[in-house]
C-alpha cells in the first residue's frame, strides 16, 4: 500500500503551501497531485518531500517553480474543435441577443483558449461588445497569456483545429510569424482582462453570459468541484451558458438540477 | 515466477482482489477480446484498461466491446466510483488514475512514453491505492509503457501477470516488463483468461 510516511509528507507540503502562500491544493485529486509532486521532486533535485517543503518555505522563487508542476499548463488553440463549432453555431445566435456580453474563461492557462474564443467572437461580430475575463492561479501562465506568443511549431495543428471549428478565414490572419514564434494580433485582447483568480479560494467578481472552464475541474475532488460550480452558478445570468472539458459534466454534481444539457456531446450546459 | 497455470489462482487470494488493471497497445484489441470472452454480470471485480490509440483517431473502444461482452462497458468518467462486473476504458487524451477511495480521476498531465493515457500512470496509481489488492496484466504492445507501472504493483504486493512474449503479437511491452523484474506469472492469453474466469 502507499508509503505512509510519503502520504504524511505530501499532506504537510500542501498545508505548508496553503499557510505560506495561500494557494489551496488541499482538495485536489490526490493521485495526480502526488505524481506531480514526485515529478517536481526529481526535477528540482530534492531528496524527499520534506526537503522540498523546507525549500519552498524559505524561497519564494522555488515555490514559483513548484507551482509550474502543480498546475498543468498544457493547452491548445481550438482544442476539441467540436466544442468551438457548437459555441459558434448554437450558442452565438443566442448571445447575439444581448447588447453587451461578459465571458469568463476560468483556468485559461497560457491563453490558447482565450485567443480561440476571441477569434470566434470577432468572426461572429461580437468581440467589440464583449468583455472577456481570463483567469488562472499561475502568474507565469497568465503572463504568457497576456503576451500571446506561441511556438510556431504548433500552428499547423492549431490551424487544422481552427478549420474544423468552423473558422471563416485562415488562422494566419490573426498572427504574425517571427522566427519560431507566432505573435497573436494585439487587437484580439483589447477587451480581455487577465487576472489572478482561484476557483478554490476566491469569490465571484462579475455577472457573465458565458463561462468556459475546460480541463480544470478534473483536478479537483467532488467538494471542490461543487465549490466551482457554485461560483459559476452565481456568476451566470439567467439562461447563461457553461462550457466544460470533454470529460467534465455538471450532471453528477450538487448543481445538476440547476442546469440543462444544451449540447451534451460538447459538454455545454445552460442555467435554468 | 510461474509459466504454468498449476498453483495459480486468484480466487483464494488474501487480501482479496479489488480490481484488475490491464495495459496493452499494438495487437491489444484481439488480445482483450479473448481475455474478456465470456465474462459477465457475475464477475466480482472492476476491470480497468489502458489501450493506446492514436490521439487523433479516437476509436470507440467502449462501443466495440459493449457488443462483445456481457460485462458493463464504458469509457471511464472523472470521479466515478468503481463498480464490479464493469470494463472501464481510459478516455483518449486523458490519463486514468485510481484513487485511494476507489474512485477514478482523469488528468491531462504530460504524456508518459508518448502515451496519454499511459499504462504506467494507471498502474502506479493502482499500486498506490490498492497495494496487494490489485492484479496488473500487461499484454502485447509496441513500446515500454507499463513496465515500470507493473513493477510498482509488484513492489506494493499486488499480483502481476505478463503475457508470454512468445505468443504476443508484439512482444516489446511484455519483454520490457520481464527485463525489470520477475512477475508472478508469464502466461499465454488463454491461461490468463482462465484465471479471470475462475473469479466468477
Ligand atoms: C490543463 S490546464 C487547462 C487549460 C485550458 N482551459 C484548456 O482546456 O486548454 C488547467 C489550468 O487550470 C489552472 N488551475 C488549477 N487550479 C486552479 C484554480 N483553483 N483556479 C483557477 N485555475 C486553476 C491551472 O493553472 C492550469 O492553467
Amino acid at each position: 500500500m502507499a508509503d505512509r510516511n510519503l502520504e504524511i509528507e505530501l499532506k504537510l507540503l500542501i498545508e505548508a503551501i496553503y499557510l505560506k502562500y495561500s494557494y489551496d491544493f488541499r482538495e485536489y485529486s490526490p493521485a495526480s497531485m502526488k505524481r506531480r509532486v514526485l515529478l517536481a521532486l526529481q526535477q528540482m533535485r530534492c531528496d524527499n518531500v520534506s526537503a522540498l517543503q523546507r525549500r519552498i518555505l524559505y524561497d519564494a522563487a522555488a515555490f514559483m517553480e513548484l507551482l509550474q508542476y502543480l498546475t498543468i499548463p498544457v493547452s491548445e488553440m481550438f482544442r476539441d474543435p467540436g466544442y468551438f463549432l457548437a459555441l459558434r453555431q448554437q450558442v452565438v445566435p443566442l448571445l447575439r441577443t444581448y447588447p453587451s456580453l461578459k465571458v469568463w474563461i476560468a483556468g485559461c492557462s497560457t491563453g490558447e483558449e482565450v485567443y480561440s474564443l476571441a477569434i470566434l467572437l470577432r468572426e461572429e461580430g461580437l468581440l467589440e461588445r464583449t468583455i472577456i475575463y481570463a483567469t488562472d492561479i499561475n502568474p507565469r501562465s497568465l503572463e504568457r497569456a497576456r503576451q500571446g506568443i506561441f511556438a510556431i511549431e504548433h500552428l499547423r495543428q492549431y490551424s487544422e483545429n481552427y478549420r474544423r471549428a468552423g473558422g471563416k478565414g485562415s488562422l494566419a490572419d490573426y498572427y504574425t510569424a517571427a522566427y519560431d514564434s507566432a505573435i497573436m494580433d494585439k487587437s484580439l485582447k483589447d477587451n480581455v482582462t487577465f487576472a489572478d483568480h482561484s476557483l478554490a479560494t476566491d469569490s465571484v467578481f462579475s455577472e457573465t453570459q458565458l463561462i468556459s472552464c475546460r480541463n480544470v475541474l478534473i483536478y479537483f475532488n467532488k467538494p471542490l468541484q461543487d465549490r466551482a460550480f457554485g461560483l459559476f452558478h452565481e456568476s451566470l445570468c439567467h439562461r447563461g451558458f457553461l462550457g466544460l472539458g470533454s470529460k467534465e459534466t455538471v450532471e453528477f454534481s450538487g448543481y445538476a438540477s440547476l442546469y440543462e444539457p444544451f449540447d451534451k456531446q460538447e459538454r455545454i450546459f445552460r442555467k435554468l | 515466477m510461474n509459466r504454468e497455470l498449476a498453483g495459480a489462482s486468484l480466487a483464494g487470494r488474501q487480501p482479496p482482489l479489488e480490481a484488475v488493471v490491464i495495459g496493452t497497445s499494438a495487437g491489444g484489441l484481439g488480445a482483450l477480446s479473448l481475455l474478456v470472452d465470456g465474462l459477465g454480470a457475475a464477475f466480482p471485480l472492476p476491470l480497468l484498461v489502458v489501450q493506446h490509440v492514436p490521439a487523433d483517431m479516437p476509436t470507440q473502444l467502449a462501443e466495440i466491446f459493449g457488443r462483445k461482452t456481457a460485462l458493463r462497458v464504458k469509457e471511464a468518467d472523472d470521479k466515478e466510483a468503481l463498480q464490479p462486473a464493469t470494463l472501464y476504458f481510459a478516455a483518449p487524451g486523458y490519463h486514468l488514475l485510481l484513487e485511494g477511495d476507489r474512485s477514478l480521476s482523469l488528468s491531462q498531465d504530460e504524456a508518459v512514453h508518448f502515451s496519454r493515457p499511459s499504462i504506467d500512470v494507471l498502474f502506479e496509481s493502482a499500486a498506490d491505492a490498492l497495494g496487494p489488492a490489485v492484479a496488473g496484466i500487461l499484454l502485447t504492445g509496441a513500446n515500454e509503457d507499463g513496465a515500470a507501472g507493473l513493477e510498482a504493483i509488484h513492489r506494493a504486493g499486488g499480483l502481476t501477470i505478463v503475457q508470454d512474449p512468445a505468443e504476443a503479437e508484439v512482444d516489446t511491452m511484455p519483454r520490457a516488463a520481464l527485463q525489470r523484474f520477475a512477475p508472478d506469472h508469464i502466461l499465454p492469453l488463454r491461461n490468463i483468461h482462465r484465471l479471470l474466469r475462475e473469479l466468477e
